[in-house]
């Protein structure tokens, strides 16, 4: 299987209209293939149904106000977006929008539309609908957050003229452009933005997309069909026109046995979420697995920076070293998993490779425990003036991984005289932890976004600050990269910020996550979007 | 009689409100709240902001003193109306009223296998003179209830689904996707029935009365069935009315399992995000219906029974 996240890394090309050049544009295949032989099912040929099972439903069909993965993977077919981004080089292409301006001081933002889109009930694509949308989504409720997130600072659009949109912001926001290609901006029509954030949910939403929603059933299905006449997607994609498949039925399946089962006996096509325990079941029977790390920082070990014995930076420093990435990621997650080499993924623009400073070395642990006055006691735990040094790791059960993970890292560092203790608990105490900032460790923290502002949103100490970061010349740096269009200005910023967050040890990256999908051997060509969720305009079955 | 039903109707009320109340302390005690709950769902984005979910909380009213909260959804839901889910916005009466037929024919078909299977059971083995397969017999319900269901509905899918692929593995569609949820719902279902039954047939078969048709010359089969069998039902129907509640109770984990879209899921995702008001009605609702069942359980006994109408009371149960 050509794995994607061990090709060469993708670089940040944050578009505007001065980059006329892709100059960061890498080599580089970041969606990995298919194991099925599509090579023998001929040339792609339209119709039939896919059925494809999810482990959950979000309790709304509006793609604007659903975060969910599992949910997202069905309504990103419903609407189009402006702009697209392409998984290999990052780089923002056109969608909707066929060419776009972007102010140098990030502001500004203006879109010209192709002509001709429509949504399905009929309405045009143009640049009053764009701007409905924007006004609308500070106002959606509470599920709404990213797109909200987005949007931050909104401060108005304009109808330059029919296809013609400016959107404006009160403050630089570079990160906005990358966000039009997301599903939570994806637009829906004037009649759906009128209907309240609740109708949007329960009703769903009309999109201009190339799959229609025909029914939504919350916690068990939503079904598709292919929106006839649908001529204007995106640049990316090889199929002109409709898409292939003449519906999409979406079901969820809670077990997770359940689910590989189904793959495997035929029952469905495609399957998301799929476990190690699975894997070697479905390979036997001949079911594709494809894979690909989720964008945007990665899966770590985050540490309250406010505490006092971690205010210590070679303390951090000696944590760092003393996990074994390697060694956690092949014994728990599906294989294929790759430890992280840095604070984003492979898969995110702009990542920088900081293997080197992550790297596992329990001589440099001790050392460096030693240098600042740790010493072990009677019991193999260091102590110093009599406190021993101890942490909570506070984690939630919303992955199977997760528990033995902690405790292989327990062992890793118990070997260099750190004792880590484990505490679970439920994800609604969550938000109140980031709150209070309880914590001594928190196992997660990953924000997953095709775009290195992602750092901002976590590690800036003018937002929420989860991990009590002290300020720093990190601030700045994020705060400036959220200001520069220019690629070659934004990626060493960037460069710069990345280096700070692990060479402080602010936060322990642990391991990059990644979608798996089963795919059944004769549907073909599903493929990842620079999200990592899916693309099914070109896919078919054989 | 009268005043019997009357009786039965106040306890029925009682434990609406205990059941009620309870439920709401319980969702109350646990860390967390509906709003933190939502935000929290998705941990893989950015930190919600503070003041955000200050906001939200308000909106939903999760920031009134417990005891206003408590009495405001209690006066409420004494008008029907237990408000809206917080976690999709539609109202709680539709969204049970949306789940409950799939449970319905589920548990339905679950108790009909049971009952059938149970008292099947129960005769054959009070039936036989062979005392090995009577042994056998009698030790098949205690072992079929010590069958978790999850494990059960596991095999029973992977055997007749994913191997045989005689059934549909997941969903709500039609008659054959009913029958591997229903059949792991009667296990433990058809043997509480068969135990109960099987006892207190051979208790029954002891008594004088039987002794008395056996010396007037009454065929085995007619004793069996006609004098034995009726007394010995009243603490078998007991349990069937306790059943229901096990059901209920049960559909939670077959619903999963099977991912058919009934009461259970809505209930298990409700729990899992503290939506307060959703997990209330479904509370109010499952007591309503195990209340109900036994009331019907209650006024069926004079039937089989004149006996209890008489004294007023009922010895049992």
């Amino acid at each position: 299987m050509s794995r994607a996240v061990r090709s060469k890394p993708a670089r940040l090309a944050a578009p505007a209209v001065l980059a006329v050049v892709t100059l960061f544009a890498g080599a580089c295949n970041a969606s990995s293939g298919s194991e099925g032989t599509a090579a023998d099912a001929g040339p792609p040929k339209p119709g039939g149904t896919l059925t494809f099972a999810v482990s959950s439903d979000a309790g709304c069909a509006d793609p604007q106000q659903v975060g969910s993965s599992d949910t997202l993977y069905s309504l990103r077919e419903t609407v189009d977006s402006l702009t697209d981004q392409d998984p290999g080089t990052g780089k923002t292409v056109p969608w909707l929008a066929q060419t776009w301006e972007v102010s140098p001081d990030a502001t500004s933002f203006t879109f010209h539309l192709r002509p001709g889109a429509t949504f399905s009930d009929g309405s045009a694509v143009n640049a009053q609908v764009v701007k409905d949308n924007f006004d609308a989504i500070p106002q959606l409720g509470a599920l709404a957050i990213l797109a909200k997130g987005y949007v931050n600072g909104y401060a108005g659009t304009e109808v330059v003229d029919d296809l013609t949109a400016k959107v404006t912001f009160k403050q630089p926001n570079a990160q906005f452009l990358q966000a039009t290609s997301t599903a939570a901006l994806g637009l829906v029509s004037a009649a759906s933005v009128r209907k309240t954030p609740q109708q949007r949910c329960s009703d769903g939403v009309l999109g201009s997309g190339p799959f229609v929603l025909s029914k939504y059933v919350p916690n068990q299905s939503i079904t598709l069909t292919k929106r006839t006449g649908y001529g204007w997607g995106s640049s990316l994609w090889t199929k002109p026109g409709e898409a292939y498949l003449d519906k999409l039925v979406f079901t969820v399946i809670p077990e997770s046995g359940v689910r590989a089962g189904s793959v495997q006996s035929g029952q469905v096509d495609v399957v998301a979420g799929i476990g190690r325990a699975d894997e070697a079941g479905l390979k036997a029977s001949g079911v594709g697995l494809q894979s690909r790390s989720h964008p945007g920082v990665v899966f770590n070990l985050g540490l309250n920076n406010s505490r006092p014995i971690l205010q210590d930076l070679r303390l951090r420093q000696a944590i760092q070293a003393a996990v074994d990435r390697r060694q956690v990621v092949d014994a728990v997650f599906p294989s294929g998993t790759q430890p992280a080499a840095g604070i984003l993924s492979r898969t995110t623009p702009g990542y920088t490779d900081l293997s080197a400073d992550l790297a596992f070395d329990v001589p440099k642990a001790k050392s460096l425990l030693d240098s600042v006055g740790w010493t072990v006691a009677a019991d193999g735990i260091r102590q110093k003036d009599g406190t021993r040094l101890s942490l909570t790791v506070v984690w939630f059960s919303n992955a199977d991984a997760y528990r033995p993970a902690l405790e292989l890292i327990q062992q890793q560092l118990k070997a260099v005289g750190v004792d880590l203790k484990l505490k679970e608990l439920q994800v609604a105490q969550f938000p109140q932890l980031i709150q209070t900032g309880d914590f001594d460790v928190l196992w997660g923290g990953d924000l997953s976004r095709a775009d290195p502002d992602s750092l901002r949103t976590l590690y800036s100490t003018q937002l929420v600050n989860a991990y009590r970061l002290p300020p720093s010349p990190l601030d700045a740096l994020l705060t400036d990269q959220a200001a520069t269009v220019d690629p070659g200005k934004r990626v060493p910023l960037v460069d710069q910020a990345q280096k700070l967050v692990v060479r402080n040890a602010y936060v322990i990256p642990v391991v990059e996550l990644e979608t798996v999908l089963a795919v059944s051997g004769n549907v073909h060509d599903v493929t990842f979007e620079a999200s990592s969720r899916i693309r099914l305009h070109d896919s078919w079955r054989s | 009689m009268r005043r019997y039903v009357a009786l039965r109707l106040l306890q029925a009320i009682g434990v609406l409100w205990a059941a009620y109340t309870v439920s709401f302390l319980v969702l109350d005690y646990l860390p967390g709240d509906p709003v933190s709950a939502m935000a929290g769902a998705g941990l893989n984005s950015s930190p919600v902001d503070p003041a955000h979910l200050a906001e939200l909380r308000a909106q939903y009213g999760f920031d009134k003193p417990v005891l206003v909260q408590y009495f405001d959804y209690l006066g409420k839901a004494l008008h029907g109306d237990f408000g809206d889910s917080v976690a999709t916005g539609r109202s709680v009466t539709g969204t049970i009223a949306t789940a409950l037929p799939q449970t319905l024919q589920l548990a339905g078909a679950a108790l009909l296998l049971a009952v059938l299977f149970g008292v099947g059971l129960a005769l054959t083995a009070t039936y036989t003179t062979q005392r090995w397969l009577r042994q056998v017999l009698l030790s098949l319900p205690s072992l079929a209830i010590s069958i978790p269901s999850f494990w059960a509905g596991l095999m029973l899918v992977q055997l007749l689904s994913f191997r045989a692929r005689l059934f549909p593995a997941f969903g709500n569609g039609g008659l054959a996707g009913l029958v591997l949820p229903a059949v792991t719902l009667a296990i433990p279902t058809g043997a509480l029935i068969a135990q109960v039954l099987a006892k207190s047939l051979l208790s029954t078969l002891d008594a004088q009365f039987v002794q008395t048709a056996r010396a007037k010359g009454a065929g085995r089969v007619r004793i069996h069935l006609r004098h034995a069998l009726r007394s010995a039902s009243l603490p078998a129907l007991t349990v069937v009315g306790l059943l229901v509640g096990q059901l209920l109770a049960s559909a939670v984990v077959i619903e999963t399992v099977f991912s058919r879209n009934g009461l259970g899921r809505v209930t298990a995702s409700a729990v899992s995000v503290q939506d307060i008001p959703l997990v209330q009605g479904v509370v109010v609702f499952g007591a309503f219906v195990f209340v109900v069942v036994n009331l019907i359980v209650d006024l069926i006994y004079p039937l089989l029974d004149p006996r209890i109408v008489g004294t007023g009371r009922r010895s049992f149960a």
